[in-house]
Parts: C-alpha cells; sequence; structure tokens
C-alpha cells in the first residue's frame, strides 16, 4: 500500500500543511533493511496481507470447487494443493507474522521503550518472511504441483511420489518462517523483559503486551518440536532416512505428535495477541477500566500453560490409548476456565459503560461474540465420544475457521482501524469501515456456520467431491465466502486513500489510556520525546479529567 | 422497588434462557444422522447434553453484552468515563470456580459415557500391537464380552477390502445385526481412517498395525464407509457400501459370496493374515498410484 507512485508527489504537497511531515519517513525506508520496530511492524503487516488476499483466493477456489458435489472445477491433485498452500499461508504467512509484526510496532511503544532490544535481528527476522512465503508459492510452479499432504503434511501420504517434491520445498519454507518466528520470539520476550520504562512493573502493562509475552514463550517452548518433526520427515524424504516410514520401521505416529506438539499451541500464539487487542479496545470504547485486570493478565499466562498439555486432542482418532484420550479431555476441558476468565472479564467491562460503537468496538465486540462460539464448540471437541464423531469432519473446519477468521482476523481488523491514527497519523474513513464491519460479520458467519452441521452430518474435511446431500449447505457456504472475498474491497480502499489523503488524527483521538496514545501520531524516530516515567495503573479510565468538552474524531 | 425489578427480570431472562437451551438441546438430537449403532445412542446424549449447556452460556453472556449495547450507548463526541469498577474479587473468583466445576463436571460426564461405551462389552476401541511392540500402554481390553464376529478390514489407496471368518472377500462390509463386531483395520500403505457417520466411530488406520475397533450395529440398511483420514490424490473417492442385516441374511450372503469365489481367484487386494508386516508392505509406497 506504501508503494503507491502518487506517494511522492502527496506528500510534497503535505510538507506544506503540517508540521508533521518532518518525522515522516520517506516511503522507500520501507523497501529496505531499516531497523525501526515502527517500520519493520509496517512492513510486516502490509507483507502479510498480501499473503492474506492470496490465501483468501485460494479459499474461494476451494469454496467455488465445493458448490456442486462433484469434483468439476479443478482437478484433485490441484485441489489437494490448494487447501495445502491455504492453510500453511494463512497461518505462517498471515496470522502468525501479522501478529508479530503488530506487536513490533506496538510492543516498543506501549512499554515505553525507544526500540526492540535487538533491531538489527528484528530486521533479519522479517526479511525472511517474503523470500519464506515466495518459495512456499514457487511449489506451484512446480510440474509436479503444489505439496497436497494438507498442512499437517502426515506422513507416509507426504513422503509419496511424485509430490513429495512439492513437499520439500513446503517444508524449507516453513523452517525459513520458523526460523524468524524463533528470532522475533526471543526478541519480544527480551524487549518486554528489559526494556520497560520506569514504573511500568509487570502488573501496569497492557494486556496486550502480557499476551504477546505469552505467546512468544509459547513460541520458543514449542516451536522447536515442528522444526525437529520437519527436519526427520526432510531427511526421510531426501536423504533417504526412515523415521517416518512403517514398512521400514518408522513410526508415523512419532511425526504426528511433533507435529501437534507444535501446532496445537500456535492456535494460542495467534490468538493471544488477539485476546490482547480486545483487552485494549474494549476498555477504550466502553470507557471502563478493564474489569480484573490483574486475573485476566493472569489467566493469560495459564491459558499459554495450559495449552501445551492439550495436544493430543487433535489425535483422539488416532493410535492413542483410552489412558491418554480421556487425560487429555481434561487438561482441553481445563483451557475452558481462563478463556471463561477473559470472556467475562470483556463482558463485565463493557456491562454499564458509556459504549461508542465506532468501527475498532465493532469487530472487538463481533470478534469476542463469535469467540464464545468458537469456545464452546471447541469444549464438545474435547470431548473424546462427541470428537470421535465429528473428529476430520467440517465441524472441526467450522470450530477453528470461527476462531481463526471470525475471532482472530476481526481481531485483526479491529486493531489496524483503532491503530491507525497512530500509526499513519490520519484517521480512516468511519463510514466505509462499518460497511465493511457488518459484511464481513455477515460473510463470515455465512461461510463458516454451515459447516457445523455438514460435519455432524459426516462430511469429512478435504474431500474434492461429497454426497450431493451435503449441497445445499455447501451453497450457502460458498457464496458467503464470496461475500467475504468482496468485503475486504471496501477495507482496502478506505486504507489506502486515509492513508493518502485521510483528515489529520489526533494524538490520542479515543482518549485511550497507553503510553503509545501518550506521543505523537504518528511516533518520532525515538518514540518519545522523554522516555516516560509511568505512575498509573493500567486502564486508567476513571479520572474525571476528560471531560464532555473533549474533542472528538467521531 | 427498581432492585426488586431487576431482580425480576433478571429471573426472567434467566428462566427464558433456560427454556431455550433445554430445547435446544433437545433438537440437537435431529442435528445428526440416523442412529446405526448401540454406540450412536450415547455420542447423541452427550452431544445433547453438551449443546444445552453451550447455548445456556452463549445466550447468557451474549444476552448481557447485547443488553449492554442497546442500553449504555455514550452520545456522540462525550469520551467521559463510565463506572469506575477495577475488579471484584468475589466475582472473579466466582467466574473462576464455577467454570472449573463446570468442564470437571462435562468432562465427567463425558468420561462415563466413553466408558459405557466399554461396560456394555464394547469397547469402542482395542488397540494392538501386531508387529510394533510396544510396552503395553495402548489399551488392551482384554475381559469384555467375547465378541460374535471378528472382520479384517484393509485399507489401501483407494480401496476398501474385507476378509470375513470363512476366508470370503470381498469390498463390501457385510455385519450382522445387534452382535458385538470386531473390525481389525489394516492399512496397506498409508494412514486411512474407518468411519460411517450413523456409527458416530472413527478411528485411524496404520500401515503394520492391527487395530481393533469393537461396535453392534442395530440397525439394518445400507450404510456408506467413507475415508476419514486424508490419504493422497483420490481420498473422496475412497468409498465402501455397507450392510447391516440379519443373522439369516448375512449368512446367506457370506455362503452365496463364497461359492461364487470358489470359482474366480480372490482379489489381489485381500492378504493373508499370516503375512508379516514387511511382506504386505513390499509395493513401491513411495510412488502415489496412478489415477482414481
Amino acid at each position: 500500500m506504501v508503494n503507491n507512485p502518487r506517494e511522492d508527489s502527496v506528500r510534497a504537497d503535505e510538507s506544506a500543511e503540517n508540521s508533521h511531515s518532518a518525522q515522516q519517513i520517506n516511503w522507500r525506508e520501507y523497501f529496505s533493511f531499516s531497523t525501526d520496530h515502527k517500520v519493520i511492524g509496517i512492513q510486516y503487516m502490509v507483507t502479510t496481507f498480501i499473503f492474506f488476499l492470496i490465501g483468501g483466493l485460494l479459499a474461494m477456489i476451494i469454496r467455488g470447487e465445493l458448490i456442486t458435489p462433484e469434483s468439476d472445477l479443478v482437478d484433485r491433485p490441484i485441489y489437494n494443493g490448494l487447501f495445502t498452500i491455504h492453510g500453511t499461508m494463512m497461518i505462517f504467512l498471515w496470522i502468525i507474522p501479522f501478529n508479530a509484526g503488530l506487536a513490533n510496532y506496538l510492543v516498543p511503544l506501549m512499554i515505553g521503550a525507544r526500540d526492540m532490544a535487538f533491531p538489527t535481528l528484528n530486521a533479519i527476522a522479517f526479511w525472511l518472511i517474503p523470500p519464506g512465503g515466495l518459495l512456499l508459492l514457487s511449489s506451484f510452479l512446480l510440474k509436479t504441483g503444489a505439496p497436497q499432504a494438507g498442512w499437517w503434511s502426515y506422513p507416509p501420504v507426504s513422503l509419496q511420489n511424485p509430490y513429495s517434491h512439492g513437499e520439500v520445498i513446503w517444508i524449507l519454507s516453513l523452517v525459513i518462517i520458523g526460523i524468524s518466528s524463533i528470532m522475533g520470539g526471543v526478541n519480544f520476550i527480551t524487549t518486554i523483559f528489559w526494556m520497560r520504562a520506569p514504573g511500568m512493573t509487570f502488573f501496569r502493562m497492557p494486556i496486550f503486551v502480557w499476551s504477546m509475552m505469552s505467546s512468544q514463550l509459547l513460541q520458543l517452548f514449542c516451536l522447536p518440536a515442528l522444526t525437529g518433526g520437519l527436519l526427520l520427515l526432510f531427511l526421510d524424504i531426501v536423504v533417504g532416512t526412515n523415521f517416518f516410514k512403517p514398512w521400514e520401521g518408522g513410526n508415523p505416529m512419532l511425526y504426528q505428535h511433533l507435529f501437534w506438539f507444535y501446532s496445537h499451541p500456535a492456535v494460542y500464539v495467534m490468538v493471544l495477541p488477539i485476546f490482547g487487542v480486545f483487552s485494549e479496545i474494549l476498555p477504550a470504547f466502553s470507557r471502563n477500566p478493564l474489569f480484573g485486570y490483574r486475573s485476566v493478565a493472569i489467566a493469560t499466562i495459564g491459558l499459554a500453560v495450559i495449552s501445551s498439555i492439550v495436544w493430543v486432542h487433535h489425535l483422539f482418532a488416532a493410535v492413542t490409548p483410552s489412558w491418554m484420550r480421556v487425560l487429555f479431555m481434561f487438561t482441553s476441558m481445563l483451557a475452558a476456565v481462563p478463556t471463561g476468565i477473559k470472556e467475562f472479564a470483556w463482558t463485565a467491562t463493557v456491562w454499564r459503560g458509556r459504549l461508542h460503537l465506532l468501527t475498532p468496538m465493532l469487530f472487538a465486540l463481533g470478534g469476542v461474540v463469535m469467540f464464545l462460539f468458537a469456545g464452546i464448540t471447541g469444549v464438545m471437541l474435547a470431548s473424546t465420544p462427541f470428537d470421535l464423531h465429528v473428529n476430520n469432519t467440517y465441524f472441526v473446519v467450522g470450530h477453528f475457521h470461527y476462531v481463526v477468521y471470525n475471532t482472530i482476523t476481526m481481531g485483526i481488523f479491529a486493531a489496524i482501524y483503532f491503530w491507525f491514527p497512530k500509526i499513519t497519523g490520519r484517521m480512516y474513513a468511519e463510514g466505509w469501515g462499518k460497511v465493511h464491519f457488518w459484511l464481513t460479520f455477515i460473510g463470515a458467519n455465512l461461510t463458516f456456520f454451515p459447516m457445523h452441521p455438514l460435519g455432524l452430518h459426516g462430511m469429512l474435511r478435504r474431500v474434492s467431491s461429497y454426497d450431493p446431500q451435503y449441497q445445499s449447505w455447501n451453497i450457502i457456504a460458498s457464496l458467503g465466502s464470496f461475500l467475504l472475498g468482496m468485503s475486504t474491497l471496501p477495507f482496502i480502499a478506505n486504507i489506502i486513500v486515509s492513508w493518502l489523503r485521510g483528515p489529520r488524527a489526533d494524538d490520542n483521538p479515543w482518549h485511550a489510556t497507553g503510553l503509545e496514545w501518550k506521543t505523537t501520531s504518528p511516533p518520532p524516530k525515538e518514540n518519545f520525546e522523554e522516555i516516560p516515567v509511568v505512575t498509573e495503573p493500567p486502564y486508567h479510565y476513571n479520572d474525571d479529567t476528560f471531560g464532555t468538552q473533549a474533542a472528538t474524531q467521531e | 422497588m427498581r432492585k426488586l425489578l431487576n431482580s425480576l427480570l433478571l429471573a426472567v431472562f434467566i428462566a427464558v434462557i433456560l427454556f431455550i437451551s433445554r430445547w435446544v438441546g433437545q433438537q440437537a438430537y435431529s442435528w445428526m444422522p440416523p442412529q446405526g449403532t448401540v454406540e450412536a445412542k450415547h455420542v447423541d446424549e452427550i452431544f445433547s447434553f453438551l449443546t444445552s449447556i453451550g447455548t445456556f452460556i452463549f445466550l447468557a453472556i451474549t444476552g448481557v453484552i447485547v443488553y449492554s449495547l442497546i442500553t449504555c450507548r455514550a452520545p456522540k463526541g462525550d469520551w467521559s468515563h463510565g463506572h469506575p469498577a477495577r475488579g471484584s474479587t468475589r466475582l472473579e473468583i466466582l467466574w473462576t470456580v464455577i467454570p472449573t466445576i463446570l468442564v470437571l463436571w462435562l468432562s465427567a460426564k463425558s468420561l462415563s459415557i466413553y466408558q459405557q461405551l466399554n461396560i456394555e462389552g464394547l469397547p469402542p476401541v482395542v488397540m494392538r500391537h501386531m508387529h510394533l511392540e510396544e510396552p503395553a500402554n495402548a489399551a488392551e481390553v482384554s475381559d469384555t464380552k467375547p465378541v460374535d464376529e471378528v472382520i479384517d478390514v484393509f485399507a489401501k489407496q483407494w480401496v476398501w477390502s474385507f476378509l470375513y471368518p470363512n476366508h470370503v472377500t470381498s469390498n463390501e462390509l457385510h455385519m450382522p445385526v445387534n452382535e458385538p463386531i470386531s473390525l481389525r483395520l489394516h492399512s496397506q500403505d498409508v494412514v486411512h481412517g474407518f468411519y460411517v457417520p450413523e456409527f458416530r466411530l472413527k478411528q485411524d488406520t496404520y500401515p503394520g498395525r492391527t487395530i481393533t475397533l469393537v461396535l453392534t450395529p442395530d440397525h439394518p440398511g445400507k450404510y456408506q464407509l467413507r475415508d476419514s483420514q486424508f490419504s493422497g490424490a483420490c481420498f473422496a473417492l475412497m468409498r465402501a457400501d455397507v450392510y447391516i442385516e440379519s443373522r439369516q441374511a448375512y449368512n446367506q450372503w457370506l455362503a452365496r459370496t463364497a461359492a461364487s469365489q470358489s470359482t474366480i481367484a480372490s482379489p489381489p487386494m485381500v492378504i493373508d493374515n499370516t503375512q508379516t508386516a514387511k511382506e504386505i508392505l513390499n509395493g513401491n509406497l513411495l510412488t502415489i498410484p496412478p489415477g482414481c
């Protein structure tokens, strides 16, 4: 979005009319190896949004295939490649790195630091993402096509020729992105532990910072298991080792455990920062302090701990002994407790507040309600006897899309609108924001709700053709997905136009608390004129300094 | 007076959502496919129960949020603060303890349903290690009712085949009704999954392992077996017809099929039970079969 050729002339026009322009960075900097955390944050967010659009287009082709029971739009191997790349891209090139970008921008500002702890490492971590993503996409150019074993890549299917060529590219791409994630994890943890401003104690940190700390600890703890598993898979394919080849004494179950040991916590790596986003936005637009701040902070860490001991619930229908099924059913259900604490805290924050239903608030509330639904179907799935029926069906696909789209992607949009004035110094168009919200909310529910009844009736995930009995719900889901695809258009237009020529934003248009709102919009290169000293509790929405006379951007 | 009215409204709200949750829980039975086995009844029971509880929680929290949205809007441009409450220890303990008790209750109930599948002499899943010996941590259920019929199920890309006690082989799965059946699942190449939606049970099958799944079909009819674990290009086409029929019809079918098979060679995909894993897997498994 920043590489618009008109940028230069627009910037030149502006320099006459405003005083901020001296601080504004040349757009070329966004293509450079910048070590400024704000530039890197924007680099991450814009790059990953492009991957989101590509992944979304793949999803629309998938839904196009599924609008009819027969396999008629694309060949089956191509279909398998589409869902493999769609899943991989949305997780590893959209949500996880977008969150890293958002946090890159916000964490130093929120804790009163001038930059991340290791600025060069930060830049390297970002610059691994575009080659990793392009490498993954390049697999479509292979003679044998993209990898086809799904984003799980379970052996032995993933070891089979001729598609194992794509598999090798898939593994290399994930390892590159994984290295980037580990670099990010080290950087975030160090920054949060050592770079907080005077007075910014742990229990004065915004929940967004708590959630980044928790999610990055999870990355450091769990990601090595996936990387190890991928490496063994790579050796099996390329070197001819037998780690996962059952006919040579290898054990494919081992891969499944290594994979899910990371890939279940990965859900929390993705969703915890979004819980942080909700915890910033709901108080600001309810004008109430976050209810039960301390318990929400502890629940965030608690959720990270619990999420690392529940992975076997993905393997209830695999070769899993009964005692293990029961044990992991209990731990999985326990995850509902810290999650419940958060849901209750958000509800209590909104309760008897003074609500402003602006775009960020609409997206956040939509995300909270949709997450409630996803959480309930999640508890159902934790119940072993029920899971044995719906495991690997569209019920699971519906459940996790309520998490990754209806909660996380809605939360990401909420975050973009909320911090847009801070990041760009300009306001977005509120009316178009609301249009975007309603199209997204309706489109997402039309797309993902029908997957639940489909799964209950036994429609399996990853099928390229299905029984005609499933068609009606599939038509609704497909039409919904096309609406969902269209819903990004007003967003893209709004963001580009507003970034270039939106009205000037105040330093704190939402009258929110938090250090990021105490500096200019956009913040100067070093973030703060002077490192702030924190004396207030977080979410300090309870003094009367804001009168009704306060300026407003509404 | 106002306080009384509020309590009354709250009581009415709770009563209404309790009623709706109960009703939705009853509806949940109709969201499932017809029941084909004894096990299906138990699974539908826990689903209905989870649906009731889930509906109550969803409506309660969403109700509170929607109420706030309707009644607590600030005038445009008025950014003054709401109430200063930062928390309430009592409330926070309450909403930690109640969900904990609730999920423990749900787990206990799920566990009891899972065990009921076992208690009735029908362990849904009995794992046995044939070739890959490991410490006996897999459930080895030996003290269950003897099963009447043992059928071997073979999965390979992308065909199901079945071996019956009298050495009859077929690509159709026939089972007598109301008898515990032991299905011994084998895979000849990749991971597959045995799944008939009306049976409500699902079990992956691994090359080199024999995994036993015990179930009791109780509704005669024709069903469809599908592969529930992604197994490559033509995964969606890997299906087989399943017939649940009376003991008499089953025996007749077995005899008829045996007679017709004595004249033709047995299908190539069916393998003898005595073969070792290595022998079973001697094909070129690293190359996916062409076409569907």
